[in-house]
């Protein structure tokens, strides 16, 4: 390790309503791997779009090379030589590989585009990370793992001296990613200073030198990761006092009957083997990392996705889902974390949206009894206090926190004993939140079987009687709220599989 | 619409209250009129309008099933060269085959149902971008017209001839008086499908696909279903306009028909269709239609060529769009 060639400190950005990034430091040194980690939304990326001039920041500096500097773009970052390879990547299909690590920057002759000579200096590049690529093949010809070599290679074509990995094994294979390593153990020697953002712990322990881990917007601290464990890096990414309450006791009955059995379902690389049980008036958290498989497994139950393999059952019955249509048809509804794009239709009107679901229970004949529509909407805004000047009031005017009722009472007039919340309160202030909860614990209390998939920890252990813990498309753990803690969850959220 | 967006709805504008685009739609109709009246005697005359409405059947019977296909946030192009085609195949099993005239007119309104049909599957199921699906059909009907008449221009029945009841549906003669009773069944359809769009499940599926159709699936609706229904309605108005036609009309020739379509979207976007899907009504779609028929029959009267007609038209076109974008543009300021 040479010296500090970044250096980011006392980093302060505010989004409204969310302090994303509270006073924290951060340093990257010349031949370093440093990871960063921390939970979903502790701020890891925020921190790296500000580094690369997505977004500006509110305070603090960034000290590059000696010099204080502050990008307005990705493109002055690059220009400076701090690159960032996206965890989605950014490559033109179409196009061939040196055509996209050119991009922007093409080589010309005259007027035309020197395609010859980018095939070349492509190939150099190449050479010299020991990459084995043609340049001139299609890039949606290659692998995924083939294309992020591209991206890094492209990255390093821009002279990088900082190159920012966010979740690079995300979605590789192992040989993937032990070729990934060997690039990475490469620009080190040549002296780069690293960035590896990542959940694997293993990788962590295999790559990295030090880790900064991130909490909650704020700076915890930094270890050298070859004096640390695993239980080091959690107790640091959790160690939070959890204000509210969590559920001390189940509030299942000891005899409530199983209303939703999965078994063995398989849909993909995001679900593998997942099996679990629901019961009735029970509210079963979904745990886990960004892409662990929850909201894919929640879209296979439901008939949204295709699944490859199986059984699902209703009540001890077994049931054959292939459409939302099936689902629904079975008793199940489900609540989209995109709510915008997924769970309501914006320009229609509270009423519309409340009926959508089962609007053949309010027809008369071929019509539609549009005042049984607005009967049944108007009992379900007062019976979940929607605030809403009418049932005629379009959805898009209404909150966050209001839409989501909007959509739990569409459910609710189709009378689907089995809801699924994705992410129920993401985008919506405290207050409205805690009403939410207050309506899943009373609808729980009711009888309906609520799974609620979520990222925050503190809402998991708040709300559910059990939790499932998925991690990379398997279910690597469930316990009762009795057992449960933030370490135990997070432990088994970030399990090294393999 | 931002936070004042509750506040809004309750002291709307007397635009909104009135129908909003339409209203000011059908303004435009009512200036057209006087504008035309005022400059040109000949206008002003019982046989203009006469002629205005005979022509305006077709175009305003395609507006009304376009609106549909329209609304899910795709289009029909198949329906210009549909209705020659449907026209052609009812024309040539009267008049060379001998059949009865209802048979006839059953017959291409049964295949004016089986090409709207097969539209809905491309789309729906096989996928097919609307824009291409419905180009391939009007590919596809205008050669199949051509096979079914042999090539030549086909006469339906003229009014006084055996069989030539069928006119009288749009047209009768009131004591030397043309009546223009075409009209009033165009009102009573736009009025029947207003209703289906507004008040039936077929129509809040229409409009819940174009607004939003990954929530309508997740609502665990039949999507499928609904959108090859939205085909099926513009190919069964396309089957009606060809009745129309065929009873407006002497002489139907194959290898016509293409355009038509044009004219009865313009006037469905002029008339407040959101080209993105999701908004519009069917009343609506029938006032564009006339902004566009006035211009065509009115422009000559006042010295224009009958082509600065077009050119008027598509500059009207892009100011409808223009007003659907900038609606939008607001919307999105939540």
């Amino acid at each position: 390790m040479g010296e500090v060639i970044l250096t980011m400190k006392e980093i302060d950005k505010s989004f409204p309503g969310v302090h994303a990034l509270d006073h924290v430091n951060f340093e990257v040194k010349k031949g370093e791997v440093h990871a960063l980690m921390g939970e979903n939304g502790a701020g890891k990326s925020t921190l790296m779009k500000v580094l690369t001039g997505i977004y500006k920041k509110d305070s603090g500096t960034i000290t590059f090379e000696g010099k204080e500097v502050e990008f307005h773009n990705t493109r002055e970052a690059q220009d400076a030589g701090v690159v960032i390879v996206h965890q989605e990547l950014n490559m033109l299909g179409h196009l061939t590989v040196a055509q996209n690590i050119f991009i922007g920057r093409e080589f010309k002759k005259g007027l035309s585009i020197d395609d010859k000579k980018m095939n070349e200096e492509a190939a150099k590049l190449f050479k010299k990370l020991h990459i084995d690529i043609d340049p001139t093949e299609t890039m949606s010809n290659l692998t995924v793992g083939k294309q992020q070599m591209c991206e890094i290679a492209k990255a390093i074509s821009h002279e990088a001296k900082v190159i920012i990995f966010d979740e690079p094994s995300a979605a590789l294979t192992e040989t993937e990613i032990e070729e990934l390593f060997k690039i990475i153990k490469d620009l080190r020697k040549q002296q780069l200073g690293i960035v590896y953002i990542s959940h694997r712990m293993d990788e962590i322990k295999v790559i990295t030198d030090r880790v900064t881990v991130m909490r909650d917007g704020t700076y915890v601290g930094t270890l050298i990761t070859n004096e640390c464990t695993k239980d080091d890096i959690i107790n640091m990414m959790v160690g939070r006092v959890i204000y509210e309450d969590p559920k001390e006791h189940s509030m299942v009955k000891s005899d409530a009957p199983v209303v939703l059995k999965v078994e063995h379902l398989n849909a993909g690389r995001m679900v593998q083997d997942v099996s679990f049980e629901l019961r009735k008036g029970e509210i079963l958290g979904f745990s886990g990392l960004m892409g662990a498989g929850r909201t894919e497994t929640a879209r296979a139950i439901f008939g949204a996705d295709p699944k490859e393999s199986g059984d699902i059952y209703i009540n001890g019955k077994k049931v054959i889902i292939n459409s939302p249509e099936d689902a629904v048809k079975c008793g199940i509804g489900y609540l989209s974390e995109d709510r915008k794009r997924f769970g309501i239709v914006v320009q229609k009107t509270v009423a519309e949206n409340s009926t959508m679901a089962a609007l053949e229970k309010y027809m008369k004949g071929l019509f539609i009894d549009k005042k049984a529509e607005k009967q049944v909407s108007e009992e379900y805004v007062k019976s979940l206090a929607t605030k809403t000047p009418s049932v005629d009031q379009l959805v898009v005017n209404l909150s966050g926190g209001n839409q989501q009722k909007v959509v739990i009472a569409k459910w609710l007039v189709r009378n689907c004993d089995i809801l699924i919340f994705d992410e129920p309160t993401r985008g919506i202030d405290v207050g409205a939140k805690n009403e939410i909860y207050k309506l899943m614990n009373k609808l729980a209390e009711e009888g309906k079987s609520i799974i609620m998939i979520s990222s925050e920890m503190t809402e998991i252990l708040r709300m559910s009687d059990r939790i499932v813990i998925m991690c990379e498309g398997k279910k690597t753990g469930e316990v009762g709220i009795e057992e449960a803690s933030q370490e135990a969850i997070m432990n088994m959220a970030t399990r090294e599989i393999g | 619409m931002s936070k004042s967006g509750a506040a809004n709805s309750q002291n709307k504008s007397i635009v909104s209250k009135l129908g909003g685009q339409k209203f000011i739609v059908l303004l435009v109709v009512v200036a057209l009129i006087v504008f035309f009246s005022v400059i040109s005697p000949d206008f002003r005359k019982y046989t203009t309008f006469m002629s205005i409405l005979d022509y305006s059947y077709y175009i305003a019977l395609m507006a009304i099933g376009v609106t549909f296909p329209l609304i899910t946030g795709g289009v029909d192009l198949s329906i210009g060269t549909g209705l020659i085609c449907y026209s052609l195949t009812g024309g040539y099993l009267i008049v060379q085959k001998g059949w009865p005239v209802w048979a006839g007119i059953i017959v291409a309104l049964l295949l004016s149902i089986v090409i709207g049909c097969f539209n809905g599957v491309l789309v729906a199921i096989m996928n097919l971008p609307p824009f291409l699906a419905t180009l391939c059909t009007c590919m596809i009907t205008r050669g199949l017209g051509s096979i079914f008449s042999n090539n030549f221009g086909i006469s339906w029945p003229t009014a006084d001839a055996p069989g030539g009841w069928f006119r009288s549906i749009f047209k009768i003669t009131v004591n030397g008086t043309k009546i223009p009773l075409g009209f009033l069944w165009v009102l009573l359809l736009v009025a029947l499908m207003a209703f289906v769009l507004n008040h039936t499940k077929i129509g809040r599926y229409t409009i819940a696909i174009g607004s939003n159709k990954e929530a309508t699936i997740l609502s665990g609706i039949n999507v499928k279903f609904y959108h090859i229904m939205a085909y099926v309605i513009s190919g069964f108005f396309a089957g009606l306009a060809a009745i129309a036609y065929s009873a407006v009309f002497s002489t139907v020739q194959p290898g016509t028909g293409a355009g038509f379509e044009l004219e009865a979207i313009g006037g469905a976007i002029i008339g407040g269709v959101s080209a993105s899907g999701g908004v519009g009504s069917v009343e609506g779609s029938l006032i564009g239609v006339f902004v566009i028929c006035l211009l065509k029959t009115g422009l000559p009267y006042i010295g224009l060529q009958a082509n600065w007609q077009q050119i008027i038209t598509g500059v009207v076109l892009i100011w409808a769009v223009l007003i659907d974008i900038m609606k939008k543009k607001k919307e999105k300021v939540v």
